[in-house]
């Protein structure tokens, strides 16, 4: 195809169109390059941010509106900024891997005991006090004292109003079954279920880990992007169960009052109720490991812990402080023995539900 | 600038040599090819739909006497300015089984709507809000397309139609082309759509990978993977755009085309339109409205909304202008030099696009750390790593327009006693400012709503629409996550706005 056209007749163009656009792109490029140049001059916003670096970068993979407040209590306890950056626990874990030695970081704040387990493989985790690792049970902090849990929550069975109470499973094992088929939700990328496979394959076996995933794809049970998701499927009628943490539960009854749809049931076989913790660390790499410490000390002070027990319906770890009054009691739920320092292997776990077809 | 952009890469393979055997047996796994071929089918069928849907509105919003032309312009690009994860969760909540569709019809004897999940939500949603991304850039073409040559064809005896075939979509070809680049490259990176309407795709197994299981090297390699598959598109991009001679030999430039009567054929057009806009914004832009009404009625507070907006505003304003400027030099290179290197230069650039930004957040972490560590979580590096991730974006209609301007016009300047830089200036960049705008523009749409390089790699504090939007909705806060979400449409809007205007501009 030709589309040279030499001999077209055209009128005698000495000078290119108007072009107004042109003038357009000049404004816009030049209205962001002051503003790009603003910015790095002056850190606007965020601006008192760093004067002397009186506080502490910590690196949350609980979000702001959860851990917000106790930040902000203990800022105002003890005058000192807390420079906070938010991201899913893994990510931030994946980031603290890929900055090593070079992390701004002085604590890492995780929403499951597995990403601390990352970073603490990686050799990036302090060791702790044994004055601030034995205000938690053993249980719920690392074997070799990088890092200590803050709160802790139960792996449940959520359920709508179409299942009777005596029809619920004694163990998510039993979801399994046909009368299941189709009507159950879990989220396998989220940590939370990735956690409860891992102890599966420790307690119970690899081979039973794997047929109960297997069973569980075969029956047609439906993947959600997280626990939330799950949840609200539950309240809309697009499932009828699903495999969540005890607290989504709780808050959304707390938000939307009694009659919200969805009821939690804490299955006493199978690993069912298998309580896993957040947790806190302090990197190798702080240069103010002392207030770091502060600030561990603070999370786990009877202030923090009741906040976390009243807003987010978690467990509190220390002694002393008592959860919301609705739910069962931590040394009633029925949970099963784990070492949840061992609860690491989660490649193993992730190539299993690959090669299961979970996830 | 070359090596900038190239960083990603750099990194995938650092990530790929700690465990090279691993690396391999990950990609050859079955489930990889699974996997690549699931990504690969959605990335066609939604470059597809794109196509279908953009062409047609391109041509009668620019070429046509369509009612209200300017307004459809306008409106039929902004669907781009939704992120696709928010278009993603609103229409599950609209017309998902049992969303509010379902509950209006629930009293009509309808019980439950057909599963939007997987495929067909993934793709739906996909389609609808990348497809301004070639309606842009045929709509440029379009305008800058000469007459004289469809008058030509008309004189010889084609009939409408037969010209419209035979001359103005050949012309279309590297618009097209270029446009579904972008979106099928769009589709390949994509992670929040797809999660949200749980379609198993590549870039998910890419996260999975990368965040629960700390498996640098395996998602590295499905990184590499990911980088193998753009260059092959590229290549089929550059072959539309290399054989082709599409700039006017003449003297003179072309004058605007007459407008088509479309006649009765309005109707249809106008119902077309109308579909379009309903589906792909008057329905997201709605839901958000209600839910953010109720937010407010709530009590919500939206105080740091402000505070986020004019942070959004300056990172993206920023890589807007680092990225076009970087651009034009990629495009001139590119273009007006094509050799083995320049080539290299141009088809580096689009790794960063082509890769899920949690691998080119991860990359930055990990020079910035080690070569930069002054740098790191500043805003420059944050404008910096959105201007690696979205370069093509102002490449790919910068480069276009540079195609249709010929180079005798730039000869003849030079012969005239102007030096290089002078022609550059007074003759090559007025020639190329529409796609200099749309470039800049779509960089600054998408960088405004980037999250995850955000998130990594901002200065700690340092908030955005964005981010807030990721909060909130990591926590199921949708009413609250919805007053974030429509002030990011409404910053957006306003270059969108330009954008669709030059096309009445110029004509």
């Amino acid at each position: 195809m030709i589309l040279e056209e030499p001999h077209s007749k055209a009128r005698s163009g000495h000078s290119p169109r108007p072009h107004p656009a042109g003038a357009a792109v000049a404004a816009l490029v030049a209205g962001a390059l002051l503003a790009g140049c603003g910015g790095s001059s002056s850190e606007p916003g965020s601006g008192e941010a760093e004067p002397e670096r009186e506080g502490i970068t910590l690196y949350s993979g609980r979000i702001a509106p959860l851990i917000g407040p106790a930040i902000d209590d203990y800022e105002v306890k003890v005058d000192r900024d807390v420079e906070a950056r938010f991201g899913d626990s893994a990510t931030l874990a994946a980031t603290l891997v890929e900055e090593g030695d070079n992390s701004p970081a002085d604590v890492f704040f995780s929403q499951d005991a597995g990403s601390l387990g990352a970073v603490d493989d990686a050799g990036l985790l302090a060791p702790l006090p044994d004055e601030v690792l034995e205000l938690v049970p053993a249980r719920f902090r690392s074997a070799d004292g990088t890092w200590v849990g803050v709160s802790a929550r139960a792996r449940v069975i959520a359920y709508g109003p179409d299942v009777g109470p005596d029809e619920l499973p004694g163990s998510p094992l039993d979801l399994t079954e046909p009368e299941w088929e189709g009507r159950v939700g879990w989220a396998p990328t989220n940590a939370s279920l990735q956690g409860y496979v891992t102890a599966l394959r420790l307690v119970e076996g690899e081979d039973v880990a794997r047929a109960w995933l297997e069973g569980m794809v075969a029956n047609g049970a439906r993947a959600y992007e997280s626990n939330v998701p799950v949840r609200d499927a539950i309240a809309s009628g697009e499932i009828d169960l699903g495999l969540i943490n005890h607290y989504y539960v709780a808050e959304a009854k707390a938000q939307e009052g009694e009659d919200y749809p969805v009821d939690v049931h804490y299955p006493p076989d199978g690993l069912g109720s298998l309580v896993n913790t957040t947790g806190v660390g302090i990197l190798a790499s702080s240069e103010e490991p002392e207030r770091a410490l502060d600030f561990i000390r603070f999370m786990l002070s009877p202030q923090a812990q009741s906040y976390f027990a009243e807003s987010s319906k978690e467990y509190p770890l220390v002694d002393g402080v008592e959860p919301d009054p609705e739910l069962v009691p931590l040394d009633q739920v029925p949970a099963p023995e784990v070492d949840l320092t061992r609860l690491d292997d989660l490649e193993g776990t992730l190539e299993l539900m690959r090669e299961t077809g979970a996830l | 600038m070359a090596l900038a952009a190239a960083l990603p890469v750099l990194y995938l393979a650092a990530a790929i040599g700690d465990d090279a055997r691993a690396a391999a047996e990950q990609v050859w796994s079955s489930r990889t090819f699974g996997l690549l071929a699931r990504s690969t089918g959605l990335a066609v069928a939604v470059t597809a739909t794109a196509v279908a849907l953009a062409v047609p509105l391109a041509w009668l919003t620019t070429r046509t006497d369509l009612p209200g032309r300017r307004v459809w312009a306008t409106l039929t690009t902004l669907p781009l300015v939704i992120p696709s994860y928010i278009g993603a969760y609103l229409f599950v909540s609209a017309v998902g089984p049992r969303g509010m569709l379902a509950d209006v019809l629930g009293p009509l004897g309808i019980e439950r709507l057909p599963s939007l999940y997987g495929f067909p939500g993934a793709w739906l949603v996909l389609s609808l809000f990348t497809y301004p991304l070639v309606l842009l850039s045929v709509r440029a073409a379009l305008v800058r397309l000469d007459p004289q040559l469809e008058e030509a064809a008309r004189m010889l005896g084609k009939t409408p139609m037969q010209t419209f075939r035979t001359v103005v979509v050949p012309q279309l070809g590297p618009a097209i082309a270029g446009g579904g680049l972008l979106v099928g490259l769009y589709v390949l990176s994509d992670f929040g759509a797809v999660s949200i309407m749980r379609f198993d795709s590549f870039t998910r197994e890419i996260y999975i990978s990368f965040s629960s299981s700390f498996d640098r090297t395996g998602a590295a390699a499905l990184g590499g993977v990911l980088v193998a598959l753009m260059l092959v598109l590229l290549w089929l991009q550059s072959r539309v755009r290399g054989s082709l001679t599409l700039h006017r030999a003449g003297p003179g430039s072309p004058r605007p085309a007459r407008t088509v009567a479309l006649g009765r054929w309005r109707w249809p057009a106008i119902a077309f339109c109308s579909a379009v806009v309903l589906v792909a914004l008057a329905l997201p832009v709605g839901i958000l409205v209600y839910w953010a009404a109720q937010g407010i009625s709530s009590g919500l507070a939206a105080a740091s909304v402000a505070t986020n907006a004019v942070h959004s505003l300056l990172a993206a304003g920023a890589a807007a202008a680092v990225g076009a400027l970087a651009a034009i030099a990629v495009a001139l290179l590119a273009v007006r030099y094509p050799g083995f290197l320049t080539r290299t230069i141009e088809r580096a650039s689009f790794a960063g696009y082509a890769l899920p930004g949690i691998v080119v957040a991860l990359a930055l972490v990990f020079f910035a750390t080690r070569a930069a560590p002054f740098a790191y979580q500043t805003l420059g590096l944050l404008v910096f790593a959105l201007t690696v991730h979205y370069l093509p974006l102002a490449v790919a209609p910068i480069a276009s327009a540079l195609v249709s301007v010929s180079p005798r016009v730039e000869e003849a300047a030079r012969g005239l006693g102007r030096p290089p830089l002078e022609v550059f200036r007074t003759i090559t960049t007025p020639l190329v400012a529409g796609g200099v705008l749309a470039g800049t523009a779509l960089v600054f749409l998408h960088a405004i709503k980037e999250l995850p390089a955000t998130l990594l790699l901002a200065p700690t504090g340092f908030e955005t629409l964005a981010t807030d939007i990721w909060r909130q909705t990591g926590y199921g806060f949708f009413e609250a996550s919805a007053i974030p979400s429509l002030v990011l449409l409404i910053v957006a809007a306003p270059p969108l706005y330009l954008l669709s205007e030059k096309g009445t501009i110029t004509s």
